[in-house]
């Protein structure tokens, strides 16, 4: 079963790399107001039952993939 | 007194740290990260560098190494445990100490002698310096930012758990003496026990003249006592 994980920085959180991408883009002449720069991970998980599958990414994300300081997480299934 | 120097892949400060520490008349082991009992040990230090390249997040890795539980145990039962740049990053990832440390505000590497005041010497680790002396030290790197939560931000200062604040030659702690964007110019922090340190700067690259200065000394000279 396969997951994607995105994990971004909170909202309150500093993201110095997305506002200078931000800022490289609306030079370009893009038209935007705001980017959060994030990580993505796919994950190929060794589990039939759904349920059980999602709550192992769970983990995976609390565990290591994110820093629930500063970080939050979105799991979807591929 | 017993120390312990963890090392990892791309650990690059263990080496001066040894040196640092065996000047100050510790019997010092070197520990591989994949060993799972450590020495015994009065004091732990987690050494800068770049463990794992930086991979995921600085420090995330490293965080999860098999000798880490035994740090963890050893930290819980009051052992001494010293965490420099990348070691400081490393035990934030652990959860031995709280708060993390994001990209430099600039997202610049930064290399360079700065100027930190102690503030706090009531500990083992600082009691030989004077409260608010200020000391030249030198940081390299590129996650420095310390940044945590209102709450516990508040517990730091409640509680005197601020080792060291970026400041100014005068002393002063304002923004312009802020080198990487650091909550409330923060750059150490003891847990609530005062057993561990996490620090950004580099006291082991202070002790011999020749090279440097000596201000990173008394906190080696702290431990010995």
């Amino acid at each position: 079963m396969k997951f994607s994980v995105t994990v971004t920085l909170k909202k309150d959180v500093l993201d110095p790399q997305g506002k200078v991408v931000q800022n490289t883009l609306i030079n370009l002449g893009m038209n935007l107001s705001n980017i959060r720069q994030g990580k993505y991970f796919e994950i190929e998980v060794n589990e039939k039952d759904q349920t059980k599958a999602e709550k192992n990414v769970d983990e995976m994300c609390k565990k290591l993939l994110a820093n629930l300081i500063i970080e939050d997480y979105k799991v979807n299934k591929l | 007194m017993k120390s312990s120097v963890i090392v990892f892949p791309g650990s690059n400060c263990d080496r001066d740290i040894a040196v640092a520490l065996t000047k100050m008349q510790f019997k010092n082991k070197m520990v591989w990260h994949k060993e799972t009992r450590l020495p015994k040990s009065d004091l732990i230090v987690v050494p800068g560098g770049f463990s794992y390249g930086d991979y995921l997040r600085s420090g995330a890795i490293a965080g999860k190494s098999l000798i880490i539980d035994e740090v963890i145990k050893a930290a819980n039962n009051g052992c001494l445990v010293l965490g420099i740049c990348n070691g400081f990053q490393i035990l934030t990832e652990t959860g031995l100490l709280k708060g993390t440390l994001l990209r430099n505000k600039n997202l610049k590497f930064i290399n360079k002698d700065v100027q930190i005041k102690v503030m706090n010497n009531d500990t083992k680790f600082t009691k030989k310096y004077k409260k608010n002396q200020f000391l030249k030290i030198n940081i390299a790197h590129n996650e420095g930012n310390f940044f945590t939560d209102p709450l516990h931000l508040e517990k730091l200062k409640k509680n005197n758990l601020i080792a060291f604040k970026y400041c100014d030659a005068k002393g002063d702690i304002n923004d312009e003496a802020n080198p990487n964007g650091s909550l409330e110019n923060i750059a150490g922090i003891f847990n609530t026990k005062k057993n561990i340190l996490g620090m950004m700067p580099h006291p082991e690259r202070m002790v011999d003249d020749l090279i440097s200065n000596t201000d990173g000394i008394n906190l080696f000279s702290s431990l010995i006592n």
